[in-house]
C-alpha cells in the first residue's frame, strides 16, 4: 500500500457506506453522464428490442408490445466504473428473463452480445441477464428515462458495472461463445463484477 | 447447430463508432507510482500537476489515466484525468486538474499536493477518444475538457504534421482559459460570460463550426468533443444539425 500524504479522504474510517464496492464514491443526488456517442434522436415509436441468434423463436418487439408484457422492475444501487455509485434507484420495465422466456435460447446458449440502436455493444453471460437481475428499463423513478441516461429504453443489469448496462438497447444477440464488446475491446474487464473490482482487462 | 454467427456480431444499426486503437490491457491493469515533480497555475481554478512515471509505456493524444490516493487506513479515492502532455514526453505525464468545490481528490491536488509527493496511476486508459494524428482532427473543448485535445494540439506541433486541426475550445471568460498563452492560429476561443473588448460573449454555435463543416477536407473531420455533460451534448448536436457523420464523432464526458 502506497499511502498518499496528507489525503485523509472525505468520511473517516468506520464511516464508509458498506454498500460502496471497494474504490467507489457515492455520487449522492447527481446521476453522471458517461457514453462515447452522441445521444440518439431516437423516439419511443422508432425503438425496438429483439432476441435472436441461438434461440428457437427470433422475436422483435415494439415499444407497445414490450408495454403488454408483465412489468417489472428494480429498486437499489448502481455502479460505474467511473467510480461513482448512486444508492436506491429505481428503474421500471420488463424483466429480461420474460423476453428469454418467450424466445427460449438453446441449451448451447451461454453468453450474448447486448447492442444499441447506436450501435454499441457489450458482452455478457446469460448468467448475468437471467434469474431477475436484468431488465429493459424505460422508467426511472416516477417518469419516463431520460435520453442521455438510455431512454426511451436501456438494459439495467446493476449487479455489474453500469458500461453493461447498455442504453439505448437494440436487441441481444444469444451465442455459445463470450465475444468483447465496445468497452471490452478498449482494455475493460470482460465480466465486470463491481465487488472484485473488475474495471480492467487483467483486474 | 447451424445459426452459429459466423463473424464477430455486427450490430445491423447506424452508428457504431469504432475504437482507434486497442488500449495495451497490461499498462491498463498495473498501478505504477507517480511522482509530482512540478504544478503549474493555469488559471484561478485549474493548476497543471507534472508527473515523473519511469514506467510509462506511451500514449496517444487523447487517452485518460485513473489516479489512485490511498489513506493512512487503506481509504482508496480513484477518478479518471485526461492526459494533457503529448506522447513525446516520455517517462512524464502532466494533467491539468479544476478545483471542484468539496472534490475529495482534485481538493487534494490543489491544497495539499507539493513537487515531491508520489499518487498511483494506472494507464493509459480507452483509445476510443486517442487521436493517432491520421485524419483531420476537429476538436470542440469546454473548461477543463480540453486537457486531452490540447495532447492532440502539442503533439500535431512537435511532430510538424500538416494534417488539418482546429480546436474551438469554449471558456466562461478569458482569466478561466486554460492554456491561453499556447493557442495559436489553429484556435478559437469562445467565451460564454465575458469576452476580450470587441467581441461578444455567447455560447458554442452553428455559426462557429459553419466554416470546418461547410468545407471539410476531401477525407472529412474526425470530431472529437470533450467536457462537462451539457457541452457534449450541445456541441454534439450542432456537429450533427450541420452534417458531420454520427459516426465520426467522439465524445468523452467528465461526468
Ligand atoms: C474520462 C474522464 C476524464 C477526465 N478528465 C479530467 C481532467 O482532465 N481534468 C479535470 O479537472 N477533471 C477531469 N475529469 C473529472 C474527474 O474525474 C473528477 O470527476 C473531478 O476531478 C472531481 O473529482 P473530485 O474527487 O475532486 O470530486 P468528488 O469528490 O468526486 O466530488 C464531485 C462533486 O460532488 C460533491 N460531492 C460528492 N460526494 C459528496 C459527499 N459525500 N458529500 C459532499 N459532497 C459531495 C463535491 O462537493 C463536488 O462538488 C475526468 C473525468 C472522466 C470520466
Amino acid at each position: 500500500m502506497t499511502v498518499t500524504r496528507g489525503f485523509a479522504g472525505r468520511s473517516p474510517a468506520g464511516e464508509r457506506d458498506p454498500r460502496l464496492p471497494p474504490g467507489q464514491y457515492d455520487a449522492g443526488d447527481s446521476w453522471p453522464v458517461l457514453s462515447a456517442e452522441v445521444t440518439p434522436d431516437l423516439t419511443a415509436a422508432e425503438w425496438t428490442f429483439r432476441v435472436d441468434g441461438l434461440v428457437a423463436e427470433a422475436r422483435t418487439w415494439s415499444w407497445e408490445e414490450a408495454h403488454t408484457l408483465p412489468r417489472s422492475g428494480y429498486e437499489g444501487d448502481i455502479h460505474c466504473v467511473t467510480s461513482w455509485s448512486k444508492f436506491g434507484v429505481r428503474f421500471g420495465g420488463v424483466s429480461l428473463d420474460t423476453f428469454l422466456d418467450l424466445a427460449r435460447p438453446h441449451a448451447s446458449a451461454t453468453h450474448a452480445v447486448a447492442y444499441a440502436h447506436t450501435g454499441y455493444t457489450t458482452n455478457l453471460p446469460l448468467s448475468d441477464l437471467t434469474g431477475g437481475r436484468a431488465w429493459i428499463a424505460w422508467e426511472f423513478g416516477d417518469g419516463p428515462l431520460d435520453p442521455a441516461h438510455g431512454g426511451p429504453a436501456r438494459l439495467v443489469v446493476p449487479h455489474l458495472y453500469f458500461w453493461k448496462s447498455v442504453k439505448w438497447i437494440a436487441g441481444l444477440r444469444v451465442l455459445d461463445h463470450d465475444e468483447p464488446g465496445f468497452w471490452e475491446r478498449n482494455g475493460y474487464h470482460a465480466r465486470g463484477n463491481p465487488w472484485d473490482e473488475e474495471r480492467y482487462a487483467g483486474d | 447447430m447451424t445459426e452459429h454467427p459466423p463473424e464477430p456480431f455486427v450490430p445491423s444499426t447506424r452508428f457504431a463508432v469504432p475504437g482507434r486503437i486497442v488500449a495495451s490491457n497490461r499498462a491498463a491493469a498495473t498501478w505504477q507510482p507517480a511522482r509530482l515533480v512540478e504544478v503549474r497555475r493555469e488559471t484561478a481554478r485549474a493548476s497543471t500537476f507534472r508527473f515523473a512515471v519511469p514506467g510509462w509505456t506511451g500514449h496517444l493524444p487523447g487517452q485518460h489515466l485513473m489516479v489512485r490516493l490511498t489513506a493512512a487506513d487503506g481509504y482508496v479515492a480513484q477518478r479518471h484525468y485526461s492526459i494533457a502532455s503529448p506522447p513525446a514526453d516520455s517517462g512524464h505525464v502532466e494533467l491539468t486538474l479544476d478545483h471542484v468545490e468539496g472534490g475529495e481528490v482534485s481538493g487534494w491536488f490543489h491544497r495539499v499536493a507539493r513537487p515531491g509527493d508520489t499518487v498511483e496511476v494506472r494507464g493509459p486508459l480507452s483509445g476510443f477518444f486517442a487521436w493517432p494524428g491520421d485524419r483531420p482532427a476537429l476538436l470542440l473543448g469546454a473548461g477543463s475538457g480540453v486537457v486531452p485535445l490540447m495532447s492532440m494540439v502539442r503533439d500535431r506541433r512537435l511532430r510538424g504534421t500538416d494534417v488539418p486541426l482546429r480546436l474551438l475550445v469554449s471558456a466562461r471568460t478569458p482569466e478561466e482559459l486554460i492554456y491561453a498563452d499556447e493557442y495559436r492560429d489553429e484556435t478559437t476561443p469562445v467565451f460564454t460570460r465575458v469576452a476580450p473588448p470587441g467581441a461578444r460573449p455567447g455560447r458554442l454555435s452553428a455559426a462557429h463550426l459553419e466554416p470546418y463543416l461547410a468545407r471539410p477536407p476531401a477525407e472529412g473531420w474526425e470530431a472529437y468533443v470533450c467536457g462537462s455533460n451539457g457541452f457534449a451534448e450541445h456541441a454534439s448536436r450542432l456537429l450533427v444539425a450541420l452534417g458531420q457523420p454520427v459516426d465520426r464523432i467522439r465524445v468523452e464526458r467528465f461526468g
